[in-house]
């Protein structure tokens, strides 16, 4: 338990913006554990058992501080997407090689004509018209009748009770029911896992992540491109349904942290980067939701964990805005010095080493980007090293060199 | 009445922009005039995207309102006359990627730039760019890639122009938010670029057009 508390300590401690006893290190692992063990990334998907323990054994030889949760890649197990016939994406072996990480398959699942459905009854919506659309197995459920109808309670005998018996209906049931009792599998073995590794002494960077309003209805709902022509053709109803989903999301966020005591929230932003929108449809359609999220966690204690992907370079005055030393920022692509700059009295900044350095760089290249890095963006604490993105194709060899030279040139006292 | 064109499309007025359409066929305007003026316009908005006013959902809006238009106009134009192009350019997303938010874009703006495009999509693996290269004699190669995975496909691809005997007659450039000169330089490519501007830039520094 000893170790426990020196990794933890020294992670909380760069998160108040302190200096800890040197820089901790953050591996956003991702797939790498399971290649470095020789599976593939589709035994991710598949064989739990021999996949965790995979990652087990990457973290007990390469000992990082915080480690990237194990759930982390898996964007729901591949059992469960066979029986659901899930269509928002391509997970390893299907559709996509073997080795290939898994991609989202944007489309307009909710038709722009369709907000007022989902704003007058989201789940009524969600449940007969979006779940059939995004899952071939369960397509069925579009032959749901309205489910405000069970309103009629002792009467449903003639109104909705036979509508069960419907073949399609009755098998898309069963593809639930066989799919809850493999994730009530998964994630039972998932659990156990991190209850080891907690008391082996390591410190799993989150539990489960949420996502800000305006990405779920990009990625799930609208598609990137739908959301977008959203923003000129029905603007106000653009904001209503992310104040729709705002509490659902929060409550949920909050309610996952405080079931493991895990208390960083991981927030992969997706569509707010430098590019993606002007600064005025990021401070009217992405900022004022996606803050009030971070404000909402730190409200309730957590530590959020946003994830700026991409570069948020002409963005850093609005990150300023956020609480001092309650955030850990993680940075992708941005100008990570400049990063330091403007936020060091915010949050903690982890990020900064180029994943290319680590896939294609050599030894050398790469400590001496990482002592660039503990100078400069590790001067006065608030930093934890990490890599600008995932892991999953970075050289081995050179992520331990990394790892290991953050741990001898990172200390402070 | 074609300037006023220019000007709603360019400001993303979709409504005026269709209405001054409707009102130069009824005029009895040339409709190739009309795809003239919407080209201008789109070369405004592609400039707007290069000086940072525009962003990838006004690219996405405009090419909207000119999806409209073209409906509206199509019907109107007999077999006709093919724009004069600068050069070819090959482009796609590389094996094992599916991303193509990055490569639209970048096919917006090379298009936009009067450059002719093969997008060849998304996931493409690297004998379907041999192909195109061989088939249309493009001299530019671009690809696209998202997923630090896209490294290796990308290096392939150009190992398999080179051994197609083709390197020589191509430049290749690589795009993505993860590549750098680290990257261009394990790749083999000629050239990188983070936005969409650079590949511009580098389709008329190697093709002329400037």
């Amino acid at each position: 338990m000893a170790q426990v508390n020196e990794r933890l300590k020294r992670v909380n401690e760069a998160i108040e913006l302190k200096e800890p006893d040197r820089v901790p290190i953050f591996f956003q692992s991702n797939y790498l554990p399971a290649k470095v063990a020789g599976l593939t990334c589709r035994d991710a998907y598949y064989k739990q058992d021999e996949y965790l323990e995979a990652y087990k054994k990457f973290i007990i030889e390469y000992d990082p501080d915080l480690f990237f949760t194990a759930d982390a890649p898996i964007i729901t197990p591949g059992p469960i997407h066979d029986l659901w016939g899930t269509v928002q994406m391509k997970w390893p072996g299907h559709e996509i090689g073997v080795n290939s990480s898994h991609q989202f398959v944007e489309g307009e699942y909710m038709k722009q004509e369709e907000y007022d459905d989902f704003l007058n009854d989201p789940s009524d919506f969600l449940i007969r018209v979006y779940i059939p659309r995004v899952f071939k197995n369960l397509e069925g459920l579009n032959m749901l009748p309205p489910l405000m109808l069970t309103v009629l309670g002792c009467y449903g005998g003639g109104f909705w009770a036979s509508t069960f018996a419907q073949p399609q209906l009755a098998e898309a049931f069963e593809a639930m029911l066989k799919a809850s009792k493999t994730a009530a599998e998964w994630n039972m073995k998932f659990a156990q896992f991190h209850k080891e590794m907690a008391e082996a002494g390591y410190v799993p960077s989150h539990t489960g992540p949420v996502l800000v309003p305006f990405d779920v209805i990009s990625d799930l709902l609208r598609g990137m491109r739908g959301a977008m022509l959203d923003m000129y053709r029905v603007p106000d109803k653009l904001l209503a349904a992310q104040e729709k989903l705002f509490p659902l999301l929060l409550a949920t966020a909050v309610q996952g942290a405080k079931a493991t005591g895990i208390t960083r929230v991981f927030i992969p932003l997706h569509r707010g980067a430098d590019g993606f929108m002007s600064i005025e449809q990021f401070e009217k359609f992405y900022w004022p939701f996606t803050k009030k999220l971070i404000l909402g966690l730190i409200d309730e204690g957590l530590t959020p964990m946003p994830f700026f992907e991409g570069v948020y370079d002409q963005r850093l005055e609005y990150l300023a805005e956020l609480p001092k030393g309650k955030v850990l920022g993680l940075f992708d692509r941005s100008d990570i010095f400049k990063v330091k700059e403007v936020l060091k009295d915010t949050m903690c900044i982890c990020g900064g080493m180029p994943i290319s350095l680590l896939q294609t760089g050599t030894p050398e290249s790469v400590k001496e980007y990482t002592k660039k890095l503990i100078d400069v963006v590790g001067k006065d604490g608030g930093f934890i090293m990490g890599s600008s993105t995932v892991l999953d194709e970075a050289n081995p060899e050179l992520v331990k060199v990394w790892a290991d030279f953050t741990k001898e040139y990172g200390t402070y006292h | 009445m074609s300037d006023e064109l220019v000007k709603a499309l360019s400001e993303l007025q979709e409504e005026k922009a269709l209405n001054v359409v409707r009102e130069l066929l009824a005029a009895g305007e040339d409709p190739l005039k009309i795809m003239d003026a919407c080209g201008q316009a789109m070369e405004i908005v592609g400039k707007k995207f290069e000086d940072g006013v525009y962003f990838v959902p006004d690219l996405i809006f405009a090419g909207e309102i000119l999806k409209g238009i073209s409906a509206e106009v199509k019907p109107h134009i007999a077999e006709g006359a093919e724009q004069k192009r600068l050069g070819q350019v090959v482009l796609g997303t590389v094996a094992g990627d599916i991303h193509d938010i990055g490569k639209d874009v970048v096919h917006f703006m090379l298009d936009s730039n009067g450059f002719e495009v093969h997008d060849l999509g998304i996931d493409v693996p690297a004998e379907k760019f041999v192909e195109k290269i061989k088939e249309t004699g493009a001299k530019v190669v671009a690809m696209s890639g998202l997923l630090t995975m896209a490294f290796d496909s990308m290096k392939q691809t150009v190992d398999a122009i080179k051994e197609a005997g083709l390197r020589d007659q191509v430049k290749i450039m690589i795009g993505g938010s993860q590549v750098d000169e680290e990257v261009r330089v394990y790749t083999g490519a000629d050239a990188y670029g983070n936005d969409a501007m650079s590949a511009v830039n580098y389709a008329k520094q190697w093709l002329g057009g400037e």
